[in-house]
């Protein structure tokens, strides 16, 4: 299996809310929500790249691009 | 295909509310679509009225948002009109089993190649927060001042009873098993019905004490257990998730595509 | 003229009337006297691969047959009475996001149960006015089965025409008559199909963006052109809106496309008009009792004509007004408490030559009624 490591956590702000849920659900608190409550990725290298916060965001405003580990493959 | 090629991006930031649980329904409904690798022209998005039934704007299918309680009767005309398209009905719960409970048992009892998914946020978002027929009885709402009297639905029951050859139950929280109910469910050739627990944190959960949006995601978690599940032997009372039916029952559509043939003959 | 002669219910003149103009899907529900409707269609639908549903209840059809209109096919249903006020709402989504349909109403007595097997004329104003919002409506009616018959074609026609639900007004009498129908042959009656958008894949396509003409070319749903459709308020696009502007202009259209083309819509029909000094106004069944009074007045030398309507919506009141400026006296034949006679007092110059005959107990209205008060207003007796 490829270990997946993360190019880039896209958060589109217009879109997104603020309601936290993929702050509270994250694994590794890798987002928090800054003064504008808006979902901002703090901890990138802590990413697992499980989706979670993609999956569960009412707002599909969250998207994780992912790099494939080419020496895993 | 990417998850945003399936929306109308011109339309977002959509109109639920933050931490509503049917912007992920809608999330786990597109990307089980795109697993699936369906055509976007093939598929005709029928809603009803209320909150869930703004889904159908939002994607880039042919949707036809229509009236309250009334989805399934107009899709039942597109599908049994037009076969060959994928039919997929998101409702509300008042939506599906109030107003609409009649149509609801009547697709299912045709066992017509429908998905019907019901939005379950046990509450009437739209106008205000009144109670629903799922919404069950000691709960408080506008149209329930000193606590509901009134038993809910369970709509896998309902569903079973009524003829519906697919029925499955998930959650926002479980967005991941989500998903993958709603590709079995769209895969399904039958009535295939998937009730997916949401939340409303703007009525339902400051009415009821349930809090935000995560700690009614919590809930989900806390309430719920996947059928045949230790914990669901241990607590019945939890709300059961999963395939709670899988069968094959002559379908709607090709029942009549036999009537045409044997009307043709004569 | 055709060989094809039949001897049949009206109800049934309309089902050939439907299958002529090519309907291909029907959704319906069990009401006295519409059922034959569906009965016939049940059987006849499926032999040329059409489709018939028989659904869970009255709104139901309602909404079954403007999603396959949606599909890109020819729909109708039929009812009466209580199923025509279940429909309503339904109704006005079809006018609200223009989608071509045909209603049959087969008018019995009311309000509520009232009087299933027996005649009524009683629907008139709720066939214009049943759902809510202000909108514009076509229904058409008729008065004997070869005329139900191509009123039928001609309800088709203009719902594509013009994109709009189109109410056929029959009733009990008409539809349980049994009569001759010769059915026309094959290109004797203009079909109208649908207008659809040439807009190639790809291109942009805007569903509820009126050509020059008005009009709006559709697009199947299936096809390659995606768009939303809507019963809320709505933009080019079909998406909802509650702009001021866009609300302001989309009501317009909705009543303009019907209410401007009158001329086109309206259809009637007339009995020694050219010199009459009493005009009987009437339509459907009660509209044979008129003329069957006309023409036997005639030959004893009165002075009697009859316009009969063929379309009540939009009301044709430029014709009444011409066709009633000569009259000593104008005679509405209608079996209601005067539906029609509010829009014929609302036509003519003079409203105070204008009479009611009628009937609402459930029976004909016979020449001998019409006679009754004719002989009033004539001055010759009670």
């Amino acid at each position: 299996m490829s270990k997946k490591k993360l190019r880039e956590l896209a958060i589109n702000r217009d879109w997104c809310k603020g309601c936290g849920i993929c702050v509270s659900f994250c694994p590794k608190k890798v987002l928090e929500l800054d003064s504008k409550d808006k979902a901002v990725a703090v901890r990138p290298e802590d990413c697992i790249c499980c989706k979670l916060c993609e999956l569960r965001c009412p707002d599909l405003a969250i998207e994780v691009l992912i790099e494939q580990d080419k020496e895993d493959e | 295909m990417a998850v945003k090629d399936y929306l109308r991006e011109r339309y977002f930031p959509h109109m639920w509310c933050p931490g509503c649980g049917h912007g992920t329904i809608l999330n786990s409904l597109i990307r089980a679509i795109e697993d699936l690798g369906l055509d976007k022209s093939e598929i005709v998005m029928t809603s009803g009225i209320g909150c869930s039934a703004r889904i159908s704007g939002y994607v880039d299918f042919h949707s036809l948002h229509t009236l309250h309680g009334r989805a399934l009767a107009f899709a039942t005309g597109v599908k049994l009109s037009r076969p060959e398209l994928k039919v997929i009905v998101p409702m509300g719960d008042g939506d599906a089993l109030a107003i609409g409970g009649n149509h609801f048992i009547h697709a299912a009892r045709r066992n017509i190649d429908i998905t019907a998914v019901v939005m379950n946020n046990r509450i009437y978002g739209m106008t205000g927060g009144q109670f629903s027929p799922l919404s069950g009885a000691g709960v408080k709402a506008t149209t329930a001042p000193y606590k509901t009297i009134d038993s809910n639905f369970d709509v896998v029951e309902l569903a079973k009873a009524a003829g519906a050859t697919f029925v499955a139950r998930s959650t926002a929280y479980h967005a991941q098993e989500a998903t993958g109910y709603l590709k079995k469910a769209i895969e399904h050739k039958g009535f295939s019905v998937v009730e997916i627990l949401s939340q409303c944190p703007t009525h339902y959960g400051r009415k009821n004490k349930e809090g935000d949006a995560v700690s009614m995601l919590e809930l989900h978690k806390t309430n719920t257990a996947k059928l045949g599940s230790k914990a669901l032997e241990n607590n019945p009372e939890l709300i059961a998730r999963g395939v709670f039916l899988d069968v094959d029952r002559p379908e709607y559509c090709q029942e009549y595509d036999k009537i045409i043939e044997q009307a043709s003959k004569g | 003229m055709s060989k094809n002669i039949r001897f049949i219910q009206g109800n049934e003149a309309c089902v050939e009337g439907a299958l002529y103009a090519g309907v291909e899907f029907f959704a319906g529900y069990p009401i006295t006297p519409s059922t034959e409707i569906a009965e016939h269609l049940s059987q006849r639908l499926p032999q040329r691969g059409g489709k018939f549903i028989q659904m869970e209840d009255e709104i139901a059809s309602m909404c079954a047959i403007i999603g396959a209109s949606l599909t890109g096919h020819k729909v109708m249903t039929a009812t009466s009475g209580p199923g025509f006020s279940l429909k309503q709402e339904a109704i006005g989504y079809a006018c609200m996001a223009e989608i071509p349909c045909v209603i049959a109403n087969v008018q019995r007595g009311g309000p509520s149960t009232g009087n299933p097997t027996h005649v009524s004329q009683g629907d008139v104003n709720q066939a214009r006015w049943g759902t809510h919002g202000d909108h514009s409506i076509i229904a058409l009616t008729a008065s004997n089965h070869q005329d139900i018959f191509s009123i039928t074609v001609d309800a088709f026609n203009l719902a594509e025409t013009y994109r709009t639900p189109v109410i056929l007004l029959l009733d009990e009498a008409i539809g349980h008559l049994r009569e001759k129908l010769a059915i026309p042959e094959e290109g004797e009656l203009a079909i109208v199909d649908r207008l659809r958008t040439s807009q190639p894949k790809g291109v942009d396509y805007h569903p509820y963006l009126p050509r020059e003409d008005g009009r709006l070319p559709m697009s199947d749903f299936g096809g390659h052109h995606r768009y939303n459709v809507t019963g809320l308020f709505h933009d080019m696009w079909g998406f909802p809106s509650n702009n001021p502007k866009i609300v302001n202009e989309l009501l317009r259209h909705l009543t303009d496309k019907i209410d401007a083309n009158i001329n086109s819509i309206t259809r009637y029909k007339e009995y020694f008009l050219d010199d009459a000094e009493y005009v009987f106004i009437s339509y459907g069944s009660s509209a044979r009792s008129a003329i069957h009074l006309a023409r036997n007045r005639r030959n004893k030398g009165e002075k009697i004509g009859v316009l009969e309507l063929q379309s009540i919506w939009p009301f044709p009141r430029d014709l009444v007004r011409e066709k009633c400026e000569k009259a000593k006296a104008v005679l509405v034949v209608e079996m209601n408490m005067g539906q029609v006679l509010t829009q014929v007092k609302a036509a003519v110059d003079e409203p105070s030559r204008v009479f009611l005959a009628n009937r609402f107990d459930g029976k004909l209205i016979t020449p001998t009624d019409i006679k009754r008060l004719l002989r009033v207003i004539q001055g010759r007796g009670v």
